[in-house]
């Protein structure tokens, strides 16, 4: 039996009727075609998947599709919507030296925007524990972690000079 | 010395945008119309012979479009040491027998994934079960269950290197030490999955879609698997998630996608599983190895004899390379007189060994940089000192096998000497505090031409516009690791150009000129580096030609690529735009194009690599006193990678080299049973967390190597080898635990 659900994806809704054991991982990479969100597991021990569900950061391979019926999902697609601009964490991934094979890279990013959406100012250790749900093989997360923190301060730093100007 | 304007630069990554948006395209993210899902059924055994098999019920299983066995297919075997066809054990899908628990068997393509899984369940296997050696010690007794037929006993390769008189050697020392070592199995743990998709086009040639790190050995010995022309086969690289090493061969899903795209005449792909990968997968050797050096009482190394058994799993895969490399790292380093190695590459039931980073060097370099520190205390040397007494030194040769032609090793001694404040943080005397150092050497690419290739080792072409732009065409790989920006980087300096005027062509077999041997052994760089400097070298003839003539130049003046000009040197008057130099030979020759191919092919530079990259690692741990458990506070770490061609890519490779030496040390290991990987999920297989990865010192040794392009060598997979080592000391310098068969656990420690 298929279900019925409503998405809400990055700003744009679909409907979608799906058999009830889809995993969000599977809805966004293979019915929405949204394959930057990756999988590395499909255990919930790698973070690969990791994509925002109204504010909370999740295992997209352990979340069923139906479970997030109606809900808000941003997915590292979303993150930079006008494709020119891009996030301030993903310009720090970049010019940081964060990324390399990138297959950790999405799930990364979104794990950080969730930290920082709850903690503006975090210390390295706080980051360090916000990315201990995610892997990396390549980089030793020593850059990761100095993205995250240098992405922190441009965010921080922007509307409080436009405050002072 | 050098102005360089792209080279020593933190240029970052030219893929970086694409990865951070999510857009950058993995094998698993490419879809195709029609397209079937691929799943393969493996062996629940570890050896027997299969007496039937019986797929009829999984192909009348709807949606299901093709159920292959080794029955179906042409039963050829491969391997990638092609130039000795003995060691090419390896059939796509089991015959007759299987070997491991995991050998594929069955290949099932179907409508979607689900179905193909349930077909899989639809097979039954007759096995005929067979007795199966676990160990390597058991595997070489001789009335050993035999695992491969061809091959007499379960030895494999048998490798032997000798040089001096070891006896002599022995005699003449003052100290002598015997120990055995042994070191488990790892993962390389890449964090995606292997996926292939194949398609057939309508004269029945071959596109293969494959997270590989080798794309030409892949389309050659599909070629062979499948009985068909290697130029009716295209293997294109998507962006790879990482290899490691892991993913350097021919596979069996490789196999089956292209030959169920060609029954089907439907696009095939398979995607692995993560329990797959790490039950399955390819891994770093286990080793036993058995090692005996004699020194005099000033310290003077004067012999070394070393056996190591390989244990190999069921396959050859990589290990013949193996079984040469740990024996030359185990002759590394330092000045042995006198050597022998004996190294013996050990079939056993249970999933192949393979590549992975260091290749041999990780195990073979823990054992000797062990034994190096083992040493020093009983001289009552200082490691450091001990070390910097036998240190190679840029000139040393290796008897038959290499001169080494730039070295910075006693720098690097010298260094992280300096940088942990060792002389003082040796004595310290803080409960569960230790401080430990280790070393290593690496390849800069490999010589010896095992897969027997016809070509080139690596080639370049580049194609220069009007509008001062150029394209470079290579079959090198990026695999993470940043090949594509190193590469560019090189062409830019070399014809004045910015890294955006370049368009980049990787990694496509019909498209990338022939051939490259792929991502391994560190060769990228070097060797993919210079054949992209002998193109350019071709193009700037022709430039230069013609700038010379249109300024009518005297013949004694430099030529220069600056800032995208060609120009006499240091005269920008007396030249042009890039763009316009070419279209003034184009003019000149009727619109022909300006382009060149490069190549590169080590020679005379004996059988192991080019040129040696060094370095050495200092750790600083703390042991938790009741627990055991070893905490990691600090790495100090200096290499010699030769010139440094991106700053930022080498730390990156460094960081990452640290992290994975951290968990061969402490916490990674595939738990073996009865033939069966227990570690099955990254809960039970512990990758290292940001929690756990210490911070970092560095500092780069810059010496210029002779034969590497800007004088660049080897950086990063040598890095594999030394954290081991220095981990281990660093525990026994607090706890008095001396670690002799990894990993180290807070078990181990608290029984010692
Ligand atoms: S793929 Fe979901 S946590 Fe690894
Ligand atoms: S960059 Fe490769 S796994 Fe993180």
């Amino acid at each position: 039996m298929k279900h019925d659900i409503q998405l809400m994806v990055n700003g744009d809704s679909y409907s979608l009727a799906i058999d009830p054991s889809r995993t969000l991982n599977q809805v966004l990479r293979e019915d929405l075609n949204l394959t930057g969100t990756k999988l590395g597991c499909g255990s919930g021990d790698c973070g690969a998947c990791t994509v925002i569900v109204d504010g909370r950061s999740v295992s997209s391979c352990l979340t069923l599709a139906v479970e997030v019926d109606g809900k808000e999902i941003l997915t590292v697609e979303g993150l930079a919507p006008s494709g020119e601009k891009l996030h301030p964490i993903q310009e720090a991934f970049i010019e940081k030296g964060a990324i390399q094979c990138g297959f950790c890279t999405p799930g990364m990013e979104l794990s950080a925007y969730h930290l920082l959406s709850q903690n503006p100012t975090p210390s390295e250790q706080e980051i360090r524990e916000g990315l201990s749900g995610n892997l990396c093989r390549c980089t030793g997360y020593n850059k990761i972690v100095e993205a995250i923190s240098v992405s922190a301060d441009r965010m921080n730093r922007k509307p409080s000079k436009r405050k002072s100007r | 010395m050098n102005n360089y304007s792209v080279i020593g630069k933190d240029i970052p990554r030219v893929d970086g945008r694409e990865k951070a948006t999510g857009a950058a395209i993995y094998t698993d993210d490419i879809k195709l119309p029609g397209m079937l899902h691929g799943k393969l059924l493996r062996s629940p055994v570890p050896h027997a012979r299969i007496r039937s098999i019986d797929v009829s019920k999984a192909r009348r299983l709807p949606g299901v479009k093709c159920v292959i066995t080794g029955e179906d297919t042409p039963k050829i075997k491969y391997g990638n040491w092609r130039l000795f066809p003995a060691t090419q054990d390896e059939y796509p899908l089991a015959v007759d027998k299987v070997r491991f628990i995991g050998d594929e068997i069955a290949a099932v393509a179907a409508v979607d994934p689900d179905t193909a899984a349930e077909a899989l369940e639809l097979i039954v296997v007759d096995y005929e079960e067979l007795p199966p050696v676990f160990d390597v010690l058991a595997s070489v007794r001789k009335n050993a269950s035999i695992i491969h037929e061809t091959s007499p006993s379960n030895i494999s390769v048998d490798r032997k290197i000798a040089y001096g008189d070891i006896k002599k050697g022995f005699a003449e020392s003052d100290y002598v030490r015997e120990d055995i070592f042994t070191v488990h199995p790892v993962s390389p743990a890449y964090l995606e999955p292997c996926s292939s998709l194949a398609q057939c086009d309508q004269d029945g040639r071959i596109t293969l879609w494959t997270s590989t790190q080798t794309p030409y050995i892949v389309q050659c010995l599909l070629a062979s698997t499948m009985g068909m022309r290697e130029n009716d086969i295209r293997v294109i690289k998507p962006n790879v998630g990482g290899g490691f090493g892991g993913k350097m061969e021919l596979r069996p899903w490789e196999f089956c996608a292209a030959f169920m795209a060609k029954l089907t005449g439907k696009p095939v792909k398979f995607t692995l599983t993560r329990e797959e990968e790490l039950t399955t997968g390819r891994r770093r050797h286990p080793m036993r190895l058995k090692s005996k050096v004699g020194f005099k009482k000033d310290g003077t190394l004067m012999a070394k004899d070393l056996h190591i058994y390989l244990d190999g799993g069921a396959y050859n895969a990589m290990g013949p390379t193996a079984t040469f490399l740990c024996g030359n790292f185990g002759a590394m380093l330092y000045r042995y007189p006198n050597y022998r190695f004996i190294g013996q590459h050990v079939y056993t039931n249970k999933p192949p060994a393979s590549a992975m980073r260091g290749f041999g060097a990780p195990q073979s370099l823990f054992a000797a940089e062990s034994q190096m520190n083992m040493a020093a205390e009983e001289l009552g040397i200082d490691p450091i000192d001990l070390r910097i007494k036998n240190a190679m030194v840029t000139g040393d040769t290796i008897p038959d096998v290499a001169t080494i032609s730039s070295c910075g090793f006693i720098e690097s001694l010298e260094a992280v000497r300096e940088m942990s404040n060792w002389k003082r943080n040796r004595k310290k005397n803080k409960k569960g505090y230790g401080i430990g150092i280790g070393c290593y050497s690496f390849i800069s690419g490999g010589v010896f031409n095992w897969f027997n290739t016809q070509y080139p080792f690596s080639a370049a072409e580049v194609k220069v516009f009007s509008d001062g732009t150029a394209h470079l065409l290579t079959m090198a790989s990026d695999i993470g690791q940043g090949a594509n920006t190193v590469l560019k980087q090189i062409l830019a300096e070399e014809l004045g150009l910015k890294m955006e005027d370049i368009r980049l062509t990787a990694a496509d077999t019909a498209m990338t000129p022939q051939a490259d041997l792929g991502t391994w052994g560190s060769r990228v760089t070097l060797m993919a580096g210079n054949a992209i400097k002998d193109a350019a070298r071709q193009i700037k003839d022709v430039l230069f030609g013609a700038v010379s003539s249109h300024f009518d130049l005297n013949v004694i003046f430099d030529l220069e690529c600056k800032a995208g000009r060609i120009q006499a040197t240091g005269k920008p008057e007396r030249g042009m735009a890039f763009g316009e130099a070419v279209a003034m030979v184009q003019k000149t020759n009727r619109g022909i194009p300006v382009t060149a191919k490069g190549y590169y092919t080590p020679r005379g530079k004996g059988l192991v690599t080019p040129a040696f990259s060094f370095g050495a690692q200092v750790a600083e741990v703390d042991v938790d006193q009741e627990t055991g458990v070893v905490q990691v506070k600090k790495m100090y770490t200096a290499h010699d990678c030769g010139t440094v061609i991106n700053p930022m890519a080498v730390e990156g490779q460094l960081e990452g080299s640290i992290h994975m030496g951290l968990g061969y040390a402490l916490s990674e290991e595939l738990v073996m049973k009865d033939g069966k990987t227990l570690s099955n999920t990254f809960l039970d297989y512990k990758l290292p967390t940001a929690m756990d990865m210490p911070p970092g010192e560095s500092v780069s040794i810059e010496t210029y190597e002779p034969e590497g392009p800007m004088g660049a060598k080897e950086a990063g997979e040598g890095l594999a080898s030394p954290t081991a080592p220095a981990i281990a000391e660093a525990v026994y310098n607090a706890t008095g635990y001396r670690c002799k068969d990894l990993p180290i656990t807070p078990e181990k420690i608290l029984k010692k």
